[in-house]
């Protein structure tokens, strides 16, 4: 139930909330009017950048001098291969933990929650040297099954508190109008479970996509994703903010638009159901 | 109806979750701890194949009385600190202004949030090259503009400068916590409230901090984890110098680039306290809530 509000108080409201809402978006929206300009203009004071011209060479510039969707596809694979890997361990945990809870559930869960603050700098060397015996260091395989442990705990999370809110009497009902578990399964829980599970991929797309120590730690020039290409812009020689903000808007714009769509998520994903 | 069979089901399908994760922290976890007490310095030649000295609590002792580990402490405060400070009582205010009528509400909320989603590369370069650059930066057109001169952020306010990087990107987080929180509220309590005359302040004080408590310490524990964390940031701005080495970039380095390996391992003990004791305070409360 809305409090009424005097149309005064609403336009107040709105002005201020635009104001600071365009001051914290100002940086994004900045990288993606220099991406637009040349290099020489992009160094301009604020207004004659805003005048000059407008072009769109500097994103194909990227891609001929960096081999950029190297990088992008690289990020693509470790971001989606570590949370399709992650759920396929995550769901069977999360589901019968909901659906057969014990007395122990709640301690694994703590416990797995409890690994996600383990900090990554106090075991690098002994990953780092990991790989090395492994041989996967700077591979996509060995960062895709880091990235799907460190996430692993916050899937399994929100999994279980998405299958713990579908009630148990919907299986019942089904297991009385005759459903054997195939069906049960298939036809009552999948429909239901599909809205958290995507919640879920969602986020940790999200996450694995700008996960910045392990993938600069453990990656040179193979599987580097795009956390490290932008990083190596950080000592370039000559003119470089239009590429560097052409680079960096690929880099953010499909997890800025997939973020915007798991704002919810992001509550729950993240804080472990302590917020409502 | 849980029966036996559908007990041992399900215990088969959570081990290989508790399995890995098992796998995952005791086995780098033990090798820390075990490199922790030896002298490693495999660019000296010391090799585990060749057999690590044992020296005991040297390396625990010298980590923390090295000239760096002071500064290092001191940053780290400083940083996570101060990152808490704006982010809470920023989050806060944006919550409260969120939570109120408006025209395009939902447009307002997507550019606030949008920093989160910025890889911590990205958002570090953008500050550091396109606004606190001293010659062709934002801030400082801006300054020559007025007349003054323009300042180097990232060297003369190293701390202060991530500071304001690292709270732009969590803002974002906190303020939707908060938001979350701010919107479960029992209006009905505000607006008796404020029937019977409670001036907006008095409002504030005793119904929405109240309310707002759980949810900021939620916030304050989660992000010390993540900010105690912090590399990329200080990687890519000012790689540690002018100050703003704390301990996860000290360790880094004594790690991978000195490669004093048993050095850096003990660091990383104490890292992994350091972070187990917040670690404790916040599971304290998911747990409370997994009761509920």
């Amino acid at each position: 139930m809305a409090r009424a509000v005097t149309p005064r108080r609403k336009a107040l409201n709105t002005v201020v909330a635009w104001v600071i809402g365009l001051i914290i978006f100002f940086p994004i929206m900045w990288i993606f009017i220099l991406s637009f300009k040349t290099e020489g203009s992009a160094i301009l004071p604020p207004l004659d950048v805003l005048r000059s011209s407008w072009t769109f060479e500097n994103y194909g510039v990227v891609q001929d001098r960096s081999d950029y969707f190297k990088y992008f596809g690289n990020s693509v694979v470790l971001a989606f291969g570590s949370t399709l890997l992650g759920l396929i361990i995550a769901v069977p945990a999360a589901w019968a933990m909901a659906f057969v809870p014990s007395r122990r559930t709640k301690d694994i869960l703590m416990w797995m929650l409890s690994t996600k603050m383990l900090p990554a700098v106090g075991v690098l060397y002994p990953i780092y040297l990991l790989f090395i015996k492994l041989g996967i260091l700077d591979s996509r395989i060995g960062l895709t099954i880091v990235l799907m442990l460190i996430n692993l705990p916050i899937i399994i999370w929100m999994l279980y508190t998405y299958f713990r809110e579908i009630p148990g009497e919907i299986l019942e009902a089904a297991r009385m109008d005759g459903a054997n578990l195939r069906e049960e399964v298939l036809y009552v829980l999948t429909p239901m479970a599909i809205p958290g599970i995507a919640s879920t991929v969602l986020l940790n797309v999200i996450l694995a996509w700008n996960e910045a120590f392990w993938t600069l730690n453990l990656t040179a020039a193979n599987a580097a994703p795009l956390t490290a290409f932008i990083a190596s812009y950080s000592s370039p020689e000559g003119l470089f903010y239009a590429k560097l903000s052409a680079a960096s808007v690929m880099a953010i714009a499909p997890i800025l638009i997939m973020g915007w769509f798991s704002q919810k998520q992001l509550v729950r994903g993240l804080t472990f159901g302590a917020v409502k | 109806m849980a029966t036996q069979h559908s007990r041992s089901a399900a215990r088969l399908m959570i081990a290989p979750a508790v399995t890995l994760l098992l796998g995952w922290m005791l086995i780098p976890l033990s090798m820390t701890l075990f490199f922790s007490f030896k002298k490693y310095l495999p660019m000296r030649g010391d090799s585990l194949e060749n057999g690590l000295d044992w020296v005991g609590f040297e390396n625990y002792a010298r980590f923390v009385t090295s000239s760096s580990f002071w500064p290092a402490v001191q940053a780290t405060l400083i940083i996570v600190g101060g990152v808490l400070v704006v982010t809470v009582i920023l989050g806060v205010i944006l919550a409260l202004l969120l939570d109120q009528e408006m025209w395009g509400q939902g447009i307002v909320r997507i550019l606030v949030i949008a920093p989160f989603f910025v890889m911590p590369t990205v958002s570090a370069l953008l500050w550091k090259n396109m606004f606190m650059d001293p010659i062709n930066g934002f801030f400082a057109h801006i300054l020559k503009a007025v007349g003054l001169q323009p300042i180097a952020f990232l060297s003369q306010h190293s701390l202060g400068a991530l500071v304001t990087i690292v709270s732009w990107q969590w803002l974002p987080f906190a303020t939707l916590i908060l938001l979350t929180a701010t919107q479960s509220l029992d209006r009905e309590q505000l607006e008796a409230a404020e029937m019977d005359g409670a001036r907006w302040q008095s409002r504030f004080i005793y119904i929405m901090l109240p309310h707002l408590a759980r949810a900021i310490t939620v916030v304050i524990l989660i992000q010390t984890i993540f900010l105690l964390g912090i590399f990329a940031e200080i990687l890519v701005t000012t790689q540690g110098s002018f100050g703003t080495k704390t301990l996860t970039y000290l360790i880094f380095q004594r790690v991978l680039e000195s490669q004093n390996v048993g050095l850096g391992s003990a660091g990383g003990v104490y890292a992994i306290i350091l972070a187990n004791i917040v670690a404790i305070f916040l599971m304290r409360i998911v747990g409370k809530n997994l009761d509920a």
